[in-house]
């Protein structure tokens, strides 16, 4: 070896600016993930405040007492949400899951584009629109209102928020891990559902809840549907009562004791999506591994 | 036992382009054929051809005809997935399949077409990985671990496992030691010269030492033409095509 001296070279320093620069946008950068969560957090926190008090055996097990006596509570309402929102997922869940596999796995031509494109169009329809929509082809034709029109409005409104995250979340998963399970001999439709869709489950399942979730909070489309009841209803045929409708209805009439249950319903409401999406993250994690890929 | 493959005037397109210029070849049964070639030079598209994986990628075709123990693969009526269950395949990035325990990943392709026997499975998930010489490593964590938990190395040899436990005739090795240490890599290595009493073998590398060491035969490609094929001590030492003898002594590639 010649010599073993060690260069140095004097590095030119990072001008002022570039450093204001730098400070200026990790404390942009901070400051907007901050304000991201603190509406979350009032909302809630103000929900609390308003509705913890109305809370009580009575809110969660009596049906509304009428007008004039006190007390009374939203057991229907709660009831009739999980019976719409239950039709709503055997509708939009699998017809979005599937539709989402198609446009990810085959949908390269004019179907999966004009599927595409409609998912998109259908995603952007003020749920208004949707409940209106089935008015005309369910409860018209029936002569009635029911469980069963608002939990297909629901369902229609979920099929496209479904399929297009079941889409964009298949396509994560890279081509390889397809052709490492075509190379065992497993059909395209097989690997799609055991492999490609297993290995994309956590995004696809978040999907699913956060259309579930929407449906849960949606009173529009459920006005000219479910429409709402009094009493308790289990038959689907019937006008059921749904949370938003219940809080809704009291929100706009002139008695406190009403304006009151409203918020102890808002409440609710959101502990209730807020558990159903808890239990079903605890249940589907199970028997997946988590890899370190 | 490995199956003998024999390749006529095979032509393969991508989007009509033509990767490959009519390659014919024999390869016999129980040995090992190394390719070898500068990127580029269709050594993966051919290996792919043979599995029927190239067909896969949209806009993909192939002409001409394989024979793999007697049966026409591009035959009408011959169906990609009956090919794929005879003809296994390891890939260039060991993929094991991240969602699944070690067991899992190797059980996969007998549990994806529909075999539900679990005390015949548990003996070919042992003797796959066995074959893998995986086995002493991960037997404690078989259902424990996942399969991506594992290192570099042994996720290949948990790819090859998974691919012998389903009992192919021809195992196609795609660069598998391209991601590995040179201690993987001779594991693997080893394990081709075990593998190739049970199966034929066709590995592409993009190593010359590493065809020197494993195959019996090597074929150099090169420009998307078969352009020399023989014994492997024939092609390395007395090569009778200039451009193959140009490519292994360094002078391009």
């Amino acid at each position: 070896m010649a010599s073993n001296a060690i260069h140095t070279t004097t590095l030119t320093p990072i001008s002022w600016t570039r450093k204001l620069a730098n400070h200026f946008l990790t404390f942009f950068a901070t400051a907007s993930s901050i304000a991201v969560v603190i509406p979350l957090f009032a909302i809630f926190v103000y929900l609390v405040i308003k509705g913890i008090g109305s809370i009580n055996l009575a809110f969660l097990t009596q049906i509304p007492k009428p007008v004039g006596e006190s007390g009374g509570g939203m057991a229907n309402a709660i009831v009739g949400s999980a019976i719409i929102l239950a039709i709503a997922s055997l509708i939009g869940i699998p017809l979005g899951i599937g539709a989402g596999i198609y446009l990810a796995e085959y949908g390269y031509n004019k179907l999966g584009n004009a599927v595409r494109f409609t998912a998109d169009v259908l995603n952007g329809i003020p749920s208004m629109v949707v409940g209106i929509a089935i008015y005309g082809l369910i409860v018209v034709v029936q002569k009635h209102f029911s469980a069963l029109a608002g939990g297909v409005a629901l369902g229609v409104m979920m099929i496209p928020m479904v399929s297009r995250t079941t889409e964009e979340m298949l396509l994560l998963v890279p081509r390889m891990i397809r052709e490492a399970a075509w190379g065992l001999g497993v059909t395209q439709w097989k690997t799609a559902l055991s492999i490609t869709l297993r290995t994309a489950s956590a995004g696809v399942i978040t999907g699913v809840m956060l259309a579930f979730a929407r449906a849960a909070g949606e009173t529009a489309p459920l006005l000219f549907t479910a429409f709402g009841n009094q009493f308790w209803n289990f038959n689907i045929n019937q006008p059921t009562a749904a949370l938003p409708l219940q809080i809704f209805a009291y929100a706009i009439s002139p008695f406190d004791e009403w304006h009151r249950l409203a918020w102890a319903g808002a409440l609710i409401l959101i502990l209730l999506i807020v558990a159903a999406v808890t239990a079903v993250r605890i249940v589907t994690s199970r028997g997946v591994m988590k890899g370190g890929a | 036992m490995g199956a003998a493959i024999e390749v006529r005037s095979l032509k393969a397109f991508y989007s009509g382009s033509e990767a490959l210029h009519d390659v014919s070849m024999d390869m016999g049964a129980n040995q090992v054929t190394a390719l070898i070639g500068p990127s580029g030079c269709g050594k993966s598209t051919f290996v792919r051809t043979l599995n029927r994986m190239h067909e896969t990628i949209p806009g993909a075709s192939v002409t001409g005809s394989v024979v793999i123990g007697g049966v026409d693969i591009y035959a009408d009526g011959t169906p990609a997935v009956e090919v794929r269950r005879r003809v296994g395949m390891v890939f260039q990035k060991p993929n094991p399949f991240p969602t699944m325990s070690i067991y899992d990943n190797v059980a996969a392709g007998l549990k994806l077409n529909g075999f539900r026997n679990r005390h015949k499975l548990d003996e070919i998930v042992e003797k796959s990985l066995r074959g893998s010489a995986l086995w002493e490593e991960v037997k404690d964590a078989l259902k424990k671990k996942s399969g991506a938990s594992l290192s570099g190395g042994q996720q290949q040899r948990l790819c090859i496992a998974r691919a012998l436990a389903v009992e192919p005739e021809v195992l196609l090795m795609d660069e598998p030691c391209s991601a590995l240490d040179p201690i993987s890599t001779g594991k693997i290595e080893e394990l081709i010269d075990e593998l190739k009493q049970r199966f034929t073998i066709v590995i592409v590398t993009h190593n010359m030492q590493q065809a020197a060491r494993v195959a019996g035969y090597t074929g150099f490609f090169l420009l998307g033409k078969l352009i020399e094929f023989d014994k492997t001590e024939k092609v390395f030492t007395n090569p009778s095509d200039k451009r193959t003898e140009d490519y292994i002594t360094g002078r391009f590639g």
